[in-house]
């Protein structure tokens, strides 16, 4: 093995250079020098992302155990962009005092969490896979439980953790039956070694289905994530609902479309009926939530459900609308988290009724809530709107339309309750809206970018025929 | 030649609106006319430079002008075949219609800014007048059917922000509506036919519909019968001048010209007088090697259309005492007339003389009839009225107005040496070769137009004399030099080679004047003159009585036919009441009710499933298992059993 052929593991290397220079950063300076730690490790990460883009290789790397093609290389960066926002959007609220002595550990943990999902997405065997599920899982418990001394922060932990436990001892199960019946844990022997619809191997597929269900949370395996969006630091609340929730999409879709090809006519029923489910049940329960970060994390699920509409196809063009939904996804929820954050760090509000009135003190930060809110909707001319239209396009390609005519009455009632925080702004009387308050640059930044993102990028369609040249069917 | 130059004929108008439009209220109204009327006359200038290297130096090979596409992006490829494109096409009536509009234009920018002075809105209006520059520049460079159609209704946009540019005034607003809805209702007929014409042909593209091999098209047409004996071709280009016929105001899509007069005269001259009105035109004439070699019959349609609206307008125009309004049915007669004249073409040399006779009257018309709307706008600056009847007398006051108006007025009326004479000659001369009855409707409505527009003139500059409140004046510089300027276009353009330069295939031919019919029409046109002399230049009662004992035939057409009265009887008393009325109905009582019966059951659902969400963990690990214990005995059930 030369160097040239460990540079096809690129991402992940630059990313672990960046997370060992931060610990000699954080062993290397006194607590009154700790100030330097967050441009750092922004500035590192800047750079780690630029690198990402550059052309690479496809190859596999020990065996088969990692492979990179372009559309891996292209979901890394896609989570690298999105990462990169949450960075600029979380500098307030980390360089406020309580946190001023935590920062590098925020920043290792957040980047190891990262890497676990690079190694995720790029496995080739199951050993490497869950290796990669488990380093990005556990390191987001201990985020989530960051404001240790809040009591809902460390519930959201030590939910998460016993929630995360249990699915990934279900998935484990699956894997190891798996093994046992066919003797492998690389991919490409296993799809080989299925031969026809064996009961242990469909429940051991329903079994890593679950597990995957639970990282994305889709119904019924959902139940950890309004307790955990809600008490965790909204930092990690966007971390979780769109990077981590969009890397464990990616690898989700990846490994049905190549190990589980057999089982395809078993996993679209499941997942029909799954994604049926979490768009009506995310939806319900969406409408009648008042804190925000609740309300996202209940309109995160519903969203999650329309991924679903993108892989059930099974086709090339379902692959590529999801990665771009979910590209356009990034920028939408992270525009809304970045608007939520920046209140609740210059506020600590954080309820859909303390918008009120909100328009006449800070238009500029409701108009940005308002076109990330019409974005998630789906309303044109926002990105929003071509990611989902292109999601239903490949449901309906393959004849799933009892799903889109679902699906489509359930954006109705997301309309609902994605316009209710614009009311609140806009149409709402209030005796105390919250101040006009100043952001800061570096905020504004992060939003700025996911702003012009979520705009933009619903016309670029260059963006979407590239990806979709990178894409592969069953 | 690399003509990619002309981007910026286009684009300048564009980034003018811009500015002026997101700075409006910064801007100082003398800044915001400067940088109006300056970025127009760049364009104008280039305009010119195009026209000078397109006809004299690159334009011509082997002997007839080219297309040529100067500019070109593909904007949305729908299928391997269809694709919208945004280009700049280059052939002689488009650089013709390049130096007519941005000469307009200049004119009604630098008259503005006297016309306007003082005006809150002054700065919007400038705006207003770029953006719909650039709408009408776009419309006519455009390289296929549906750029045409996208800049066609931008045009309609700006032109409906124009005549509603008073929006504080309840007659402005409907005036403005009307012409949006009456346009907007053509244009679904022109949509229709892009559809038709391009479904069966398979592209938008001018190029390629419009290629002829000698007489004949390169495209081979869908043939065949389908509906009331006219193939589809012919109703597709039927369909498409629907749209022209409403931009246009062609009859019976011609109520809301009179009514747009609401807007500010700059306005009506530039849009309602020498460019957008004649649109419609300029559709056909594009299009014309497909309605001459393809689709005769639509050709006959226009050819009757054009015919009955010149006449139909004319006779409205003898009794109307609004200066504006007389003007707006001139318009819509003398559009009638450039519609004939395509109607009455053939296609190649002499055959085409009718082409090239409409795209000649074109080009005066613009020049006179923008005169004359920008000579009624400093009448009426003056004397603060529209109606003739407070008018009179006023030679004396206004002597630039006077003189230049006057030129307009003879050069409509087609006296020798103008440049109506020599277009309007051209007209006269296809028609009669191809069709009598129309040649002699056209003769009637040349007499006419020479009676009105007199009756008009002498009015207004003789007759009583008036005991005005405040003693007119003339208008500042900034408004008489482009009167001055046009006057001059006026005289002259009538001597412009048209026969040389555009033509319907490109290649030039001989025309003369023909003698025969211009000596008895000029005497036709000289007796109406007399005619009005006789009525108007002094003070007389002769038209009372007259008017008088013909009392309900002069109703009748001083109301304009009543076709306004019949459109509002069909909208109202039937559309309205029955149809619309039983429409609302459903939608309150059918579609509501099914969305609060839906919202209603979305609540109801929400609320019972709350408990769901307990918090507490060991519940979520119970309905977690169960799922995934559900979902695995559904599933094995199904598919292994």
């Amino acid at each position: 093995m030369s160097f040239e052929s460990l540079l096809l593991m690129r991402h992940e290397l630059v990313l672990l250079l960046a997370i060992v220079l931060l610990l000699i950063a954080e062993i290397g300076t006194n607590d009154s020098q700790k100030s330097i730690i967050s441009p750092l490790a922004i500035i590192l990460f800047a750079l780690h992302t630029i690198v990402g883009f550059l052309p690479l290789q496809e190859g596999s790397l020990f065996g088969g155990m990692f492979n990179t093609t372009n559309i891996v290389a292209t979901m890394k960066n896609i989570l690298n962009l999105g990462v990169l926002i949450i960075l600029l959007q979380s500098w307030k609220w980390l360089n406020a005092t309580e946190n001023r002595v935590k920062v590098s550990e925020f920043y290792i943990v957040l980047f190891s969490t990262l890497l676990g999902m690079f190694y995720m997405i790029s496995a080739g065997d199951f050993l490497m896979f869950y290796i990669g599920l488990e380093i990005a899982t556990i390191p987001l418990a201990a985020l989530a439980a960051f404001n240790r001394h809040e009591n809902k922060s460390a519930e959201a932990g030590i939910k998460l953790l016993l929630s995360s436990a249990l699915s990934s001892g279900i998935l484990l199960y699956g894997i190891s039956m798996i093994y046992g019946t066919t003797g492998s844990i690389y991919f490409a022997e296993i799809s080989q070694s299925f031969k026809g619809f064996e009961p242990i191997q469909v429940m051991a597929m329903i079994f890593f289905f679950s597990g995957m269900a639970f990282k994305i949370s889709l119904v019924p395996f959902h139940l950890w994530t309004a307790d955990v969006y809600e008490g965790a630091p909204v930092s990690i609340t966007s971390y979780l609902s769109v990077i981590s929730k969009g890397a464990a999409a990616f690898v989700f879709m990846i490994i049905l479309f190549t190990v589980f090809k057999l089982f395809t006519p078993v996993w679209q029923d499941m997942m029909t009926a799954i994604a049926i489910l979490t768009m009506t049940i995310g939806n319900l329960f969406a409408l009648r939530q008042n804190n925000l970060k609740r309300y996202l994390a209940f309109s995160s699920i519903a969203q999650a459900g329309f991924i679903l509409l993108g892989i059930i196809s099974g086709t090339a063009t379902g692959m590529a609308t999801v990665v771009y939904f979910i590209l356009i996804y990034i920028f939408s929820n992270l525009s809304a988290f970045g608007v939520v954050s920046i209140i609740s760090a210059y506020t600590g509000k954080d309820s859909i009724s303390d918008l009120n009135g909100m328009y006449k003190t800070n238009p500029k930060l409701s108009l940005a809530l308002t076109l990330a809110l019409f974005s998630l909707a789906g309303i044109p001319p926002v990105a929003g709107f071509f990611g989902k239209f292109f999601l239903f396009t490949a449901a309906a390609e393959k004849d799933f339309y009892i799903l889109v005519l679902i699906a489509l009455l359930n954006t109705i009632v997301s309309l609902y309750y994605y316009l209710m925080p614009v009311k609140a702004m806009f149409i709402n009387k209030s005796e105390s809206p919250i101040a006009y308050f100043k952001t800061d640059k570096i905020s504004q930044l992060g939003l700025a970018i996911s702003i012009i993102g979520m705009v933009v990028i619903g016309f670029a369609s260059p963006v979407y025929e590239k990806i979709l040249s990178f894409c592969f069917g069953i | 030649m690399d003509f990619t130059y002309t981007l910026a004929i286009i684009g300048l108008p564009f980034i003018t609106f811009l500015i002026l439009g997101l700075l409006h209220n910064k801007l100082s109204h003398k800044l915001a006319g400067i940088i109006g009327s300056s970025s127009l006359g760049i364009s104008f200038i280039l305009s010119c430079i195009t026209a000078y290297f397109y006809f004299f130096k690159y334009g011509k090979i082997d002997g007839a002008y080219q297309k040529i596409e100067a500019f070109n992006i593909t904007w949305l490829q729908l299928t391997d075949q269809l694709h919208i494109d945004m280009g700049i096409l280059l052939d002689p009536i488009s650089v013709m219609m390049l130096m007519v509009v941005t000469t307009v234009s200049l004119m009604v920018h630098i008259y503005s800014t006297g016309y306007m002075h003082g005006e809150t809105g002054f700065n919007r209006f400038f705006a207003f007048l770029s953006l719909f520059s650039f709408s009408m520049l776009g419309l006519v460079v455009a390289t296929n059917l549906f750029q045409m159609y996208i800049f066609w209704e931008l045009v309609g946009v700006s032109s409906f922000l124009l005549i509603g540019y008073y929006y504080e005034k309840p007659s402005a607003v409907a005036a403005s509506k009307k012409a949006f809805i009456t346009t907007r209702f053509a244009d679904l007929g022109f949509l229709i036919g892009i559809l038709l014409l391009s479904f069966y042909t398979g592209t938008f593209d001018f190029f390629e519909l419009t290629k002829t091999n000698g007489h004949e098209l390169a495209m081979t047409m869908p043939a065949g019968t389908s509906f009331l004996g006219l193939s589809i071709v012919s109703w597709a280009l039927i369909l498409i001048f629907m749209g022209g016929a409403g931009k246009s105001a062609m009859f019976p899509l011609h109520i809301w010209l009179p009514d747009a007069m609401e807007g500010p005269t700059p306005v009506s001259a530039l849009i309602h007088a020498a460019t957008m009105v004649v649109a419609g035109v300029y559709l056909v004439a594009r299009l014309f090697p497909v309605y001459v070699l393809e689709a005769p019959d639509a050709l006959t349609v226009v050819m009757w259309v054009g015919a009955f609206s010149a006449l139909f307008a004319a006779i409205i125009a003898c009794t109307q005492f609004d200066i504006k309004r007389v003007l707006a049915f001139s318009t819509m007669s003398q559009i009638g007339y450039m519609m004939l004249a395509l109607g009455v073409s053939h296609y190649g040399d002499h055959e085409g003389l009718g082409f090239m006779a409409s795209m000649f009257h074109l080009t005066t018309h613009a020049m006179f009839k923008a005169l004359l709307f920008l000579g009624a706008g400093s009448i009426i600056h003056a004397v603060h009225s529209n109606s003739m009847l407070d008018m009179g007398g006023l030679k004396k006051y206004m002597p630039i107005t006077f003189i230049t108006f006057g030129i307009a007025w003879l050069a409509i009326c087609g006296f020798p040496g103008l440049s109506g004479f020599f277009s309007k000659d051209e007209i006269l001369a296809a028609a009669y070769h191809h069709n009598k009855v129309v040649f002699y409707i056209a003769v009637l409505v040349a007499g006419l137009t020479a009676f009105y527009m007199s009756r008009l003139f002498f009015s207004i500059f003789f007759g009583k004399t008036q005991h005005y409140h405040h003693t007119p004046h003339e208008s500042p510089a900034s408004m008489t030099i482009p009167l001055i300027i046009l006057a001059i276009f006026a005289t002259f353009a009538g001597y412009i080679p048209f026969h040389d330069l555009i033509t319907s295939d490109g290649r030039p031919f001989e025309a003369h004047i023909d003698w025969a019919i211009a000596i008895p029409v000029t005497l036709l046109a000289f007796g109406g003159m007399a005619l009005a002399f006789a009525f108007y230049f002094k003070p007389s009662t002769m038209p009372d009585k007259i008017a008088a004992s013909l009392k309900g035939v002069y109703t009748t057409i001083y109301r304009k036919f009543y076709i306004d009265e019949v459109y509002l009887f069909v909208t109202q008393k039937i559309l309205f009441n029955i149809v619309s009325q039983s429409i609302a109905w459903f939608d309150r009582h059918i579609i509501d009710a099914t969305m609060d019966g839906f919202a209603t059951v979305t609540n109801y659902a929400s609320e019972s499933i709350k408990e769901l969400q307990s918090g507490q963990i060991q519940k979520y690990g119970f309905v977690f298992i169960s799922g995934v214990f559900v979902f695995a005995f559904i599933l094995i059930y199904v598919f292994v059993y």
